[in-house]
């Protein structure tokens, strides 16, 4: 035995090093037609790493203080080697995330993904996106500035729409009348310790149910059904160095993409960066337009499209929850768009120009046919759910192949 | 999947803009900036130091670091562009942060309002805006500093560059505004009094100390896009050897 083999023996003996790295790696077979669509969960996965090693290396200059915290980033920029660097990678970093997601979860629409035996994974999925938008939400407050501040005290407020305790619920969560030092100091806590912790246990859970259940494919059958004589599903093939190999090359088009807004383009038109956050702070001065930045803004033009303000934000969690609910909405036993019907497809192109529409509409000033826009919008995002619900009862399906096609 | 990567493309990339809050700006020139003009950054630094220096502080930015990047050595900098002194009563260091001597409470008493910090102007107003809002002065009786702005109506800011560029009149008139009003819009200026420069001269040297402030708000701009170039020809290489491995790897899944 080579001395290595005896190191790994030492290993397994106290700890499942290798039983761990087959189960998930080595021998976990993924089916072998995976597409596009299946870069965005390693890609996620990248930039969780992304973000946890530049927010490390942020912390060390950044200071939760509201006389100081501005100023603090400003030093990161110009005054901390390769300090530019590590906050574009995470400003960049941030919008990348939701990038990433958005794609992975309208995957799992496209292909079914979230239905039996997959709800867990959509469930934990659906908790990380939460946990996401929350840590995105609190990040945004701690560079101080103008949108860094409105934008947290519209949000903020929103809970004020809560009837009898709303305003306790809204100072609960400010620590203070308004948005200060109190609410920056806590935001700073959750945002670097808190969020990021039960994001990283979530993303565990969720794996480990897909690896429980084995991977969808784009063809939404189960290729456990066919195995060979060793009980490997035909039409698997070892993640690793299969897809392994495969999400490098996911890895390095996503990376270049990602340098040419990092070195190129960091503020994206003000979309990543708004133009209103190099200003500080100032609680005496409000923007002359407060615009949540871009990924929250789907949400925010179904708040806005409502015209009363508790139902409005009722409307913009429902909008979320509904979400988490897909698994039982969709009635259907056909998982993969291929084989499902015309309506099922027309439902979930109305669903993505409408969250597309009210993304764009969220961004903006509202006009009054703006608002009308978004209300439209707002019934075909909802009505994707109800849609759904009655169609896929008794959907007429295409036949769905044995194995897998490629 | 094609239709929906243009919808998404859609969606990731209309131009936001600087938010101009919908009003009409007078002048509305459009200006581009040369980074490798460096002497054109330090004719702007030498006006951002003369005229807006002290008033508005830069006080995220080093006078050492706008040498080192304009190529001003620390001694021609403490001789011609530092006129501060520290709580020393001593000239103030080149690696000091660019702060102002004026309180804030003084002059919040002078203009009604503190004059910003400029060391990001150019990040949260956009060049565009800068450097009409400088070409924007114009003579306003009802004005407490006498003058008015095209870009930015009602400004507490003097006509510090008047020397430079002397006085204007604005010609008004009145235009619809598309929702069945009116509304008074300036269409032009008329000089009255002649400063040191011609117009040409002044616009260039407007075009000078914006091309500074663009400088300012983001000293490292070249060093990232020098980086980037680099990062990504490194990463393309990369990506053909990625793709030759999947391809070799893949070679037996059928």
């Amino acid at each position: 035995m080579s001395k290595s083999s005896d190191l790994m023996g030492w290993i397994d003996a106290r700890f499942p090093l290798t039983k761990m790295w087959e189960e998930h790696l080595s021998k976990y077979y993924a089916p072998k037609n995976f597409n596009f669509w299946y870069f965005f969960g390693s890609l996620a996965l990248l930039v969780l790493v992304i973000q946890i090693v530049t927010g490390i290396f942020l912390t060390m200059q950044y200071k939760p203080d509201g006389a100081t915290a501005f100023a603090s980033v400003e030093y990161i920029m110009r005054d901390v080697d390769w300090g530019w660097l590590i906050r574009y990678l995470h400003s960049t970093g941030a919008s990348a995330f939701f990038i990433v997601v958005y794609l992975h979860m309208f995957r799992g629409l496209m292909y079914g993904s979230y239905q039996k035996p997959r709800e867990l994974i959509w469930l934990f999925g659906m908790f990380i996106f939460l946990a996401l938008m929350a840590e995105a939400f609190m990040g945004y407050l701690l560079p101080w500035g103008q949108m860094s501040y409105w934008g947290a005290q519209v949000i903020i407020s929103l809970f004020g729409a809560i009837p009898v305790i709303g305003d306790d619920i809204t100072l609960w969560i400010r620590g203070d009348f308004v948005i200060s030092d109190a609410t920056l100091n806590r935001f700073f806590a959750l945002h670097v310790i808190a969020v990021p912790l039960i994001l990283i246990m979530l993303v565990v859970m969720h794996i480990l149910a897909l690896h429980e259940v084995g991977s969808n494919n784009p063809d939404g059958i189960d290729i456990k059904k066919n195995k060979d004589e060793n009980g490997i599903p035909l039409d698997g093939i070892p993640f690793h160095p299969y897809y392994s190999v495969k999400d490098i090359v996911g890895v390095v088009v996503f990376l270049m993409l990602f340098s040419v807004v990092v070195f190129f383009m960091p503020e994206m038109n003000g979309y990543f960066l708004e133009h209103a956050n190099f200003v500080p702070a100032n609680p005496f001065k409000t923007p002359e337009h407060i615009a949540p930045v871009w990924y929250f803004t789907p949400f925010y033009a179904i708040l806005r499209a409502v015209p009363d303000k508790l139902i409005g934000v009722i409307g913009m969690f429902a909008a979320i929850i509904v979400l988490f609910l897909l698994p039982w909405f969709d009635r259907g036993k056909v998982r993969s768009i291929r084989y499902r019907s015309g309506a099922f497809k027309g439902l979930l192109i109305m669903f993505i120009i409408s969250f597309i529409g009210l993304g764009y509409l969220g961004a903006l000033p509202a006009t009054e046919g703006r608002t009308l826009f978004a209300r439209i919008f707002t019934i075909g995002y909802f009505g994707y759910f109800i849609g759904l619900w009655f169609i896929s009862k008794n959907e007429k399906t295409k036949p769905v192949p044995e194995r897998v096609t490629s | 999947m094609k239709k929906s990567l243009i919808l998404l493309a859609g969606v990731l990339f209309p131009v936001m803009g600087w938010a101009s809050g919908g009003g009409a700006m007078y002048p509305n020139d459009d200006i581009s900036i040369d980074w490798s003009d460096k002497a054109a950054m330090q004719r702007g630094a030498a006006l951002f130091s003369n005229y807006c220096l002290s008033c508005h502080s830069a006080g995220y930015s080093r006078y050492n670091r706008v040498g080192k990047d304009l190529g001003i050595s620390d001694e021609l900098m403490s001789e011609n562009l530092i006129f501060t002194t520290d709580k020393y009563g001593e000239k103030t260091k080149v690696g000091s942060l660019m702060k102002v001597n004026m309180t804030g409470e003084y002059a919040e008493q002078a203009f009604g309002t503190a004059p910003p910090d400029l060391s990001l102007i150019a990040r949260s107003r956009g060049t565009h805006w800068l450097y009409n809002y400088l070409r924007g002065f114009y003579l306003d009786d009802t004005r407490p500093m006498g003058v008015n702005n095209g870009v930015f109506p009602a400004v507490g800011m003097p006509h510090v560059l008047a020397e430079l560029e002397g006085l204007k009149t604005a010609k008004k008139e009145m235009q619809d505004d598309g929702h069945g009003g009116q509304h008074e819009v300036i269409v032009g200026f008329e000089q009255v009094t002649q400063g040191s420069m011609t117009a040409e001269e002044y616009d260039q040297a407007v075009k000078d100390l914006v091309a500074f402030l663009d400088y300012l708000a983001e000293p490292y701009k070249e060093t990232r896009q020098n980086v980037g170039t680099g990062v990504l020809i490194f990463l393309f290489f990369f990506l053909i050897l990625a793709y030759l491995l999947k391809k070799e790897y893949w070679k037996d899944v059928h």
